[in-house]
C-alpha cells in the first residue's frame, strides 16, 4: 500500500512540472508588458528597465521559468501588482472561502444524488425513476445563476429565512457563516447532484446485473442489505473518481455563483485580477486549483484502492 | 394449456421409501408455468417435479430450455417485474414457495433451501472476504455471534475440503481460483443445513478433473446431511453418475421423466432418444436418432401443441396442434408424446 502510494505520488509530480510550465507561461501569454504594468502610470523608463532586472525578465526564458519555480516551490508566488500584497496571503484569505464552499455544496449534492440515484436505479422504469430522471435533467439545465437568483428572490427577499448575502468566516462565528453560505452551497450543490445521481444510477443499474446480488439474495439477506451492501458497494467504485473530479471543479471556484452571493472566494480573486492583468495572482490562483485537482486524483486513487480489493493484488 | 401433472420423483410414495427418513417429499412443484414481459406464451410450461430427501433429481435439457429459469421460479428469484409466474406451486414444508411472501421467502432462502449458480467466478461479490460471505449466511437466519459465525464458515471450509481453510476465510474471491470458489459457494449454500440444495450447472465452468471433484463433494456432503437436490446439468455423464431420477426438459416443458436406469436404458420420448444419441460415452440406442436436427425455437416460434414437433423426426399434423399429455407408469416413469412406443413406428419405417 505505501508503495503504492509513493508510486503515485511520483506520478504526480510529472503532472504538477506540466501544470506549472503551462501557468508560468500564463504570464507570456497574457497581454501586455508585465513590467509596464507594475510601473503603474507614469512608465518612468528607468523604472521599468529596473524592474526587469529585478524579475529576471530579460533572461532567456527557460531561466525565467527556473528563477519562478525555485520561488514558487518556497512559496513565493510573487505579489499582486495591483495592491503589493503577497499572492500567497491573498491566496491564504480566499482559499478557506472556496473550501468551505466546496465542502457545503458536495455534501448537499452528496445528500441528495446519491439516495435519488440509487432509489431510481432499484425502481427503474417507474414513476419514481422518471420524475427523479426529470428532477435531474432539470438541474443540469437550469443555469446556477438563474437558480441563485430566484433563491434570493424567494428565500431572502420573499421568507427571509436565509440572507442573501454578507459573508463571515467560519472562524468567527460558524453558525453564521454556515447560514450565509446554504444557499450558494445548495446552487452548486444540485447541479452536482443531477451528475451525481445520473452516474450512481447507471453504475447500480450495472450492478444489480450482477451474479454476486443473486447470491445475496439467494442467502436469503434483505433487500436493504442487498442493495446498500452488495450492491453500492461496488457501485460506489466510479463515483469515488467522478467525487474527485466534482470537488477539484468546485475548488476552482464558481465565480457566477460567488458573484451572485458576494462571497469572497477564488472566483471573485481570479476574475479581478485577469481583469487586472494581475498576472501574479492569477499564475497563483491557477497553479493552486491544479495543485487541488491533483490532491483530489491522488486522493481518489488512494481511497479508490481501499475500496477495491482486487486493485490491491497488482501494487 | 398446461400438461397433466408429471411426477418426475415420483418415488417419494414408492419402495425407495424405506430407510432413514429417505425418500420423504421436500419439494413438490406442481404446473409451474412462467411468463417474461411481451412473450406470447408462457416460456416454462406447466412444469411439475418431486424432490425427495437423500435423492438427486438431474433436470436436463439443451441450453435455453428453461432449466434455470425453473429453478430460480422455485427460488422466488427471478426478477418480479420481468418474468410473472402465471400457475402452479411450489410446496416445501407445507408451505407454498410462490405465494409467500417477500419476507417469508428471505426466511427460507439460504437457510433451509439453497442454492449454487453456474458461475463461480461472478457469483461471490468481490470486495468482501470470502470467509465473511459465508459468515452472513450463517448471521442472517441464526442467532449467533460474529465470532460464532465465523467459526461455522471454518468449519464449513474444512468440511468442503478447502486447503488451509483459516487463511483463505480472508481472502477475497479473486484470490481463489474457479473450483475454490465453488467450494466457498458450496459452504455458504450448506451452511445453514438445508433440506433442500438446487445446484445450477455448479461445474460447468471448471475444468474437467475439478469438475468431477466438486461433483464427488457434493455427493459426500448429501449423504452426510440427507438433503434433497436439484442438480441441473447438460453433461448426461454428470447424470449417469449422480441422478437418482431423471427430468428431461424441452422449451419450458417437461417432457419425460423417471428413475435414471429407466431413463437411459428405456428412453420413450423422441427428445430423449435423441439426446441419448448424442452422448459420446454411453452410447446411443443403436439404430435412431443421431443427433437432433434444428434448434430450440423461441417462445413466438412454439407450435401450439408439442413443442419438439418441429424437430420430430416422428411429428404428425396432430402433434402441431395438440398438446400431448404427460402419461406415467407405475415404475414412475412418464413422457408426454402422441406416438410412443416409438418401436412401433421406427420398425414401421420413420414417418407416418
Ligand atoms: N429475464 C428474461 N427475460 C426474457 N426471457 C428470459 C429471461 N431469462 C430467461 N429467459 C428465456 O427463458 C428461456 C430459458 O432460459 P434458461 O436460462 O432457463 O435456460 P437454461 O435451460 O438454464 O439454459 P442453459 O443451459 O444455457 O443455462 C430462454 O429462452 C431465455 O431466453
Ligand atoms: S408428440 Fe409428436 S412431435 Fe411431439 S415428440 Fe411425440 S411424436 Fe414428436
Ligand atoms: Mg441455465
Amino acid at each position: 500500500m505505501l508503495r503504492y502510494i509513493a508510486k503515485r505520488f511520483a506520478v504526480a509530480i510529472p503532472t504538477l512540472v506540466i501544470v506549472s510550465i503551462f501557468v508560468f507561461s500564463l504570464q507570456k501569454m497574457m497581454p501586455g508588458d508585465p513590467a509596464v504594468i507594475m510601473a503603474g502610470e507614469q512608465r518612468d523608463p528607468q523604472v521599468i528597465a529596473y524592474l526587469r532586472e529585478k524579475y529576471h525578465l530579460n533572461d532567456p526564458v527557460p531561466e525565467q521559468y527556473a528563477f519562478w519555480a525555485g520561488r514558487a516551490v518556497r512559496g513565493d508566488l510573487g505579489q499582486s501588482l495591483r495592491s503589493d500584497v503577497p499572492v500567497l496571503d491573498l491566496i491564504g484569505d480566499k482559499l478557506p472561502v472556496t473550501i468551505q464552499l466546496a465542502v457545503m455544496a458536495m455534501i448537499i449534492a452528496f445528500a441528495i444524488g446519491i439516495p435519488a440515484g440509487i432509489v431510481s436505479a432499484v425502481k427503474k422504469g417507474t414513476i419514481t425513476d422518471y420524475v427523479a430522471n426529470f428532477v435531474a435533467l432539470s438541474g443540469l439545465s437550469i443555469p446556477n445563476f438563474w437558480l441563485g437568483i430566484m433563491l434570493i428572490l424567494l428565500v431572502s427577499v420573499h421568507l427571509g429565512w436565509l440572507p442573501a448575502s454578507g459573508y463571515v468566516p467560519l472562524t468567527e462565528a460558524p453558525l453564521r457563516s454556515i447560514e450565509t453560505m446554504l444557499m450558494p452551497a445548495f446552487v452548486l450543490g444540485t447541479a452536482l447532484a443531477a451528475t451525481l445521481m445520473r452516474h450512481t444510477r447507471s453504475a447500480m443499474l450495472g450492478v444489480l446485473q450482477a451474479d454476486y446480488v443473486r447470491t445475496a439474495r439467494a442467502k436469503g439477506l434483505g433487500e436493504r442489505v442487498v442493495i446498500l451492501k452488495h450492491t453500492f458497494r461496488n457501485a460506489v467504485l466510479p463515483i469515488v473518481t467522478l467525487s474527485a473530479l466534482l470537488f477539484g471543479e468546485l475548488l476552482a471556484g464558481a465565480v457566477l455563483t460567488e458573484q451572485i452571493f458576494t462571497i469572497p472566494g477564488f472566483g471573485k480573486l481570479i476574475v479581478d485580477a485577469v481583469f487586472n492583468r494581475d498576472y501574479p495572482v492569477v499564475q497563483g490562483v491557477v497553479l493552486c486549483t491544479a495543485i487541488g485537482f491533483i490532491l483530489m486524483n491522488f486522493f481518489a486513487d488512494i481511497l479508490y484502492v481501499v475500496l477495491n480489493p482486487r486493485m490491491r493484488e497488482s501494487l | 394449456m398446461s400438461v397433466e401433472t408429471v411426477e418426475a420423483g415420483g418415488r417419494a410414495n414408492g419402495p425407495a421409501n424405506a430407510g432413514s427418513g429417505d425418500g420423504a417429499t421436500v419439494l413438490r412443484v406442481s404446473d409451474l408455468s412462467v411468463r417474461f414481459a411481451g412473450q406470447p406464451v408462457d416460456t416454462i410450461d406447466g412444469v411439475s417435479f418431486t424432490l425427495s430427501a437423500g435423492r438427486t433429481l438431474c433436470l436436463v435439457g439443451e441450453s435455453g430450455c428453461g432449466k434455470s429459469v425453473t429453478s430460480l421460479a422455485t427460488m422466488r428469484l427471478l426478477p418480479e417485474k420481468a418474468a410473472r409466474i402465471t400457475s402452479g406451486e411450489a410446496r416445501f414444508e407445507d408451505r407454498d414457495m410462490l405465494r409467500l411472501s417477500r419476507r417469508e421467502i428471505e426466511r427460507v432462502r439460504g437457510d433451509r433451501m439453497a442454492m449454487i449458480f453456474q458461475e463461480p467466478m461472478t457469483s461471490l461479490n468481490p470486495v468482501f472476504k470470502v470467509g465473511d460471505q459465508v459468515a452472513e449466511a450463517v448471521a442472517r437466519h441464526r442467532k449467533v455471534g460474529r465470532r460464532e459465525a465465523r467459526e461455522r464458515a471454518l468449519e464449513m471450509f474444512r468440511r468442503v475440503q478447502i486447503p488451509a481453510p483459516e487463511r483463505r476465510l480472508d481472502d477475497y474471491p479473486h484470490q481463489l481460483s474457479g473450483g475454490m470458489r465453488q467450494r466457498v459457494m458450496i459452504a455458504m449454500a450448506l451452511a445453514n443445513d438445508p433440506k433442500l440444495l438446487i445446484a445450477d450447472e455448479p461445474t460447468t465452468a471448471l475444468d474437467v478433473t475439478i469438475q468431477a471433484q466438486i461433483l464427488r463433494l457434493m455427493r459426500t456432503l448429501q449423504d452426510e446431511s440427507g438433503a434433497a437436490m436439484l442438480l441441473i446439468t447438460h453433461d448426461l455423464g454428470v447424470v449417469a453418475d449422480i441422478a437418482d431420477e431423471v427430468a428431461v426438459m424441452y422449451a419450458g416443458r417437461i417432457v419425460e421423466s423417471g428413475p435414471v436406469e429407466t431413463i437411459f436404458n428405456d428412453p420413450q420420448h423422441p427428445y430423449t432418444i435423441g439426446l441419448m444419441s448424442s452422448m459420446p460415452t454411453l452410447g446411443a440406442p443403436k439404430g435412431r436418432l443421431a443427433t437432433i436436427p434444428g434448434s430450440v425455437p423461441s417462445p413466438f416460434e412454439f407450435p401450439p401443441g408439442c413443442r419438439f414437433a418441429t424437430r420430430c423426426p416422428f411429428a404428425q399434423t396432430r402433434c402441431f396442434s395438440e398438446v400431448p399429455p404427460f402419461e406415467r407408469n407405475d415404475d414412475g416413469h412418464g413422457w408426454a408424446c402422441w406416438r410412443t412406443p416409438i418401436e412401433t413406428i421406427a420398425e414401421a419405417g420413420g414417418h407416418a
